[in-house]
C-alpha cells in the first residue's frame, strides 16, 4: 500500500477565498476560472475577511457556497443595488457582484447603469457567455446575431430582436466609473490578463475610486452545444471580434496603480 | 420635548431619524416626497446615509443590502411605489431580515390620483410579495401616532426579523398639527448573530432567501408561521372609543377611523350609544377584540376609504353573528362625518338583516346615490 507523504514542494493549491464546496458548473465552463481568479485576488489583497459578495441569479446563484467570505444572494439583476446598501452601510467593506448577461444586461440594466452612473465604490464581475445559461439557453441581451439559443431557434434576427449590447462600452460613458474594462478567458494568456483586471478592479474600490467593472468572455459548452475546446475558440472567433477586449475607463486615478 | 407643529411625513423622516436610523433609500412620489426631501436634508448632515435609488425596485433592493448587515434601515413610498417594491419584501421576508417600510397611501389602482386612500389594505395584510409570509401592518390615525409607531416599528422589525409596513394615506403624510418628537435615540449598529457584515474572524455567514430543498423550503415556511403566533399573541393593537357601554360599533383604521370618530362623538350627543374600534395593527389583525364584540353588540358599522377590504376581516370575526353595514369611499375621496353619522343612524334604526351581503348593499346604495356618474348627496 502505498503511503501518502506530505509533498515536498507545493506549487498549487486551492485558494484560501474558495471553499472545498464542488461548484455545480458543467465542465468545460469557465465560471470557475473566474471564481478562482477572484479567490486569489482576495487572498493576495488580504480582504477576505471584509469581503463581502453579491450573488446573481442564473449560473452563478450558488456562488454563496464557493467563496470562503460573507455573501447575500440578491434578486434577478438587483446585485448592484443590494451591494450599493451593504457598501453604503459598511464603507470599509470589499463588496463585489457576480453577475451574468441576463442578470445585469437585461433584468438588472437600470440597477448597474446607476451604480456606475453614482460611482459606488463596489466592484462588478461581469460574466458575458452570450446566452441564459441557468435556464437552458434562451437569448440573452448579449446573444450575437444570428447565434441559435432556445428562444432565437433560427438564430438572432437583428431585425426582430435586435442587436447585442456592449456594457462595458457602455458603462464607461459615465463619470462615476473609476474602472471598466473587458477580458476574456478562453486562454492561458488572457486569463492572465483578467486575473491583472481583477485586481485592479479590487484596488480601484479599497482606494475609493468609483464603480469598477471587469466583464469576462466565458465560455457555456453546455448550451452553445460545443465541447469544451470548440467552445473556447468560439469565445476568441466569434464573440471576441463583436466584443473587443480592452480598456474601456481607467481614471487617472486608477491609471497609477501598480500591482 | 414640547409639542411642535409637524407636517405628517416629516415627522415621520424624523421620528425615523430619532429612532436611529442608519440609512434611508428612496424614490420621490407623491403625496410620500416630503420624507425623502426631509432624509435628503437631514441624514447627510448626521453622517448617515442617505441615497435617491433609480427607481423603488432599487430602493427596496439597497434596503434589502443594508439590512442584511443588521443596520437599521428604511424606505418609503406611495401604492404604485409600494407595487414595485413586492418583489424586494418577498426576498426580505424570505431572508428573515429587519426591515421598515411606510406607505402613504393614495388612490388607484394604475396611476390613480394622489389623494389619500385605504385602497392597499389587501397588498399590505394578504398579499404583495409572492410566497408564503406573514408581516406586521400598522396604521396611524394622526401624526402622533405616525411618530409613534415609526418608533415602535423599529423595535419589532428587529425582535421579529420581520417587515412592519406602515400605512398611512395621503392626509396623514401632507397634513400638519401639534405632535411631540421624542429625543434622539444613540447611533450605533446592532451586533446581531445573524448579520453579514464580513467574517472578521468569524465563520463565514450567508443570507438568502433560497431554499432549493423543498423540504427545507417547507421548514422556513413553518418557522416564519411560528414567529407569527408569537407576533399574533403579544403585537395586536387598536384603539377602544366609548365601547363600555355602546350597543353599535364603527369599525374603522386610519383616516376613516379618525374621521368615524367625529361622527361617534356626535352620535354620543344624540344620546346613541355608539363606540368605535380602531385597529391600529391591521396585520396582526384585532379578530378577538371583534369576536368579543360581536358577543354583545346590536350592530357594527364598517368604514373605510376603499370598497370594503379591512370588512372582510371584520366578517371573518363576527362570522354572521350580528348586523353588519359598509361604507366606503374608494378612489382617494376622504368621507366627511356627517356621511359617517347618516350611516349609524341607518344602521341603529334599520339594521341589516343577518346575513345580508355588507358590500352589496352599500354597492346598490352608491350606485343609487352617485347616480353612476358622480356625486350626488
Amino acid at each position: 500500500m502505498a503511503t501518502l507523504t506530505a509533498p515536498a514542494n507545493i506549487v498549487f493549491t486551492r485558494p484560501e477565498g474558495l471553499t472545498e464546496f464542488p461548484t455545480h458548473y458543467c465542465p468545460g465552463c469557465t465560471h470557475g476560472i473566474a471564481h478562482r481568479l477572484i479567490a486569489e485576488v482576495l487572498e493576495e489583497m488580504n480582504v477576505l475577511d471584509r469581503a463581502i459578495g453579491v450573488a446573481p441569479v442564473g449560473c452563478a446563484v450558488f456562488a454563496y457556497n464557493y467563496f470562503d467570505c460573507d455573501f447575500v444572494e440578491a434578486a434577478h439583476g438587483r446585485a448592484p443595488a443590494m451591494a450599493t446598501g451593504i457598501k453604503r452601510v459598511l464603507p470599509d467593506r470589499v463588496v463585489f457582484t457576480y453577475q451574468g448577461d441576463g442578470d445585469l444586461a437585461s433584468i438588472g440594466m437600470a440597477e448597474i447603469v446607476h451604480a456606475a452612473a453614482r460611482g459606488e465604490n463596489i466592484t462588478v464581475i461581469f460574466i458575458n457567455n452570450a446566452n441564459y445559461g441557468m435556464t437552458g439557453g434562451q437569448m440573452a441581451p448579449t446573444t450575437l446575431p444570428g447565434m441559435k439559443t432556445t428562444s432565437s431557434p433560427s438564430g438572432r434576427d437583428v431585425e426582430t430582436q435586435g442587436y447585442p449590447i456592449r456594457m462595458a462600452e457602455m458603462l464607461a460613458t459615465l463619470e462615476g466609473a473609476g474602472y471598466v474594462v473587458r477580458r476574456s478567458l478562453h486562454d492561458p494568456k488572457n486569463i492572465r490578463l483578467a486575473r491583472k483586471a481583477i485586481r485592479l478592479a479590487f484596488e480601484t474600490q479599497v482606494r475609493g475610486l468609483g464603480f469598477s467593472m471587469v466583464e469576462l468572455l466565458s465560455t457555456c459548452p453546455t448550451n452553445w452545444g460545443l465541447s469544451p475546446v470548440e467552445a473556447l475558440r468560439f469565445v476568441e472567433e466569434r464573440m471576441v471580434p463583436y466584443f473587443p477586449l480592452g480598456d474601456y475607463r481607467v481614471s487617472p486615478a486608477v491609471a497609477q496603480i501598480r500591482v | 420635548m414640547a409639542r411642535e407643529l409637524w407636517k405628517g411625513n416629516e415627522a415621520i423622516a424624523e421620528a425615523a431619524i430619532r429612532a436611529g436610523l442608519q440609512a434611508y433609500f428612496g424614490y420621490p412620489i407623491t403625496p410620500q416626497t416630503e420624507v425623502l426631501e426631509w432624509m435628503a436634508r437631514r441624514m447627510p448632515e448626521l453622517g448617515r446615509v442617505f441615497v435617491q435609488a433609480e427607481s423603488e425596485v432599487a430602493a427596496i433592493n439597497m434596503v434589502y443590502g443594508a439590512a442584511c448587515t443588521g443596520a437599521r434601515v428604511m424606505t418609503t413610498s406611495s401604492s404604485p411605489g409600494i407595487s414595485l417594491m413586492m418583489e424586494g419584501l418577498s426576498y426580505i421576508a424570505g431572508t428573515e431580515v429587519p426591515v421598515v417600510l411606510v406607505n402613504v397611501m393614495r388612490g388607484g389602482p394604475g396611476l390613480g390620483n394622489i389623494a389619500p386612500s385605504q385602497g392597499d389594505y389587501q397588498q399590505a395584510v394578504r398579499g404583495g410579495g409572492h410566497g408564503d409570509y406573514p408581516r406586521i401592518v400598522l396604521a396611524p390615525s394622526s401624526i402622533q401616532e405616525a411618530i409613534d409607531l415609526v418608533t415602535l416599528s423599529f423595535d419589532l422589525a428587529e425582535k421579529y426579523r420581520t417587515i412592519v409596513m406602515i400605512i398611512a394615506d395621503g392626509s396623514i403624510g401632507q397634513m400638519m398639527e401639534p405632535a411631540e418628537m421624542p429625543p434622539m435615540q444613540p447611533l450605533y449598529h446592532r451586533q446581531w448573530d445573524w448579520a453579514v457584515t464580513g467574517k472578521m474572524g468569524r465563520e463565514r455567514r450567508v443570507l438568502s432567501s433560497i431554499y432549493l430543498d423543498p423540504y427545507q423550503e417547507e421548514q422556513t415556511n413553518l418557522r416564519l408561521f411560528r414567529r407569527w403566533q408569537e407576533i399574533q399573541a403579544n403585537e395586536v393593537r387598536y384603539r377602544a372609543y366609548h365601547l363600555e357601554d355602546a350597543e353599535f360599533v364603527v369599525i374603522g383604521f386610519g383616516t376613516a377611523g379618525r374621521v368615524a370618530l367625529s361622527a361617534v362623538r356626535a352620535a354620543r350627543q344624540e344620546g346613541l350609544k355608539v363606540g368605535l374600534l380602531r385597529p391600529i395593527s391591521l396585520s396582526p389583525f384585532p379578530h378577538q377584540v371583534v369576536a368579543e364584540l360581536a358577543q354583545r353588540v346590536s350592530g357594527f358599522l364598517v368604514v373605510e376609504m376603499n370598497t370594503g377590504q379591512m370588512l372582510e376581516d371584520v366578517e371573518l370575526a363576527n362570522a354572521g353573528r350580528v348586523p353588519l353595514r359598509f361604507y366606503g369611499r374608494p378612489g382617494g375621496v376622504v368621507p366627511f362625518p356627517d356621511e359617517i353619522l347618516h350611516e349609524i343612524h341607518a344602521l341603529v334604526e334599520a339594521p341589516p338583516a343577518p346575513g345580508e351581503d355588507a358590500r352589496l348593499a352599500w354597492l346598490e346604495r352608491m350606485t343609487r346615490l352617485t347616480g353612476g356618474d358622480g356625486w350626488q348627496r
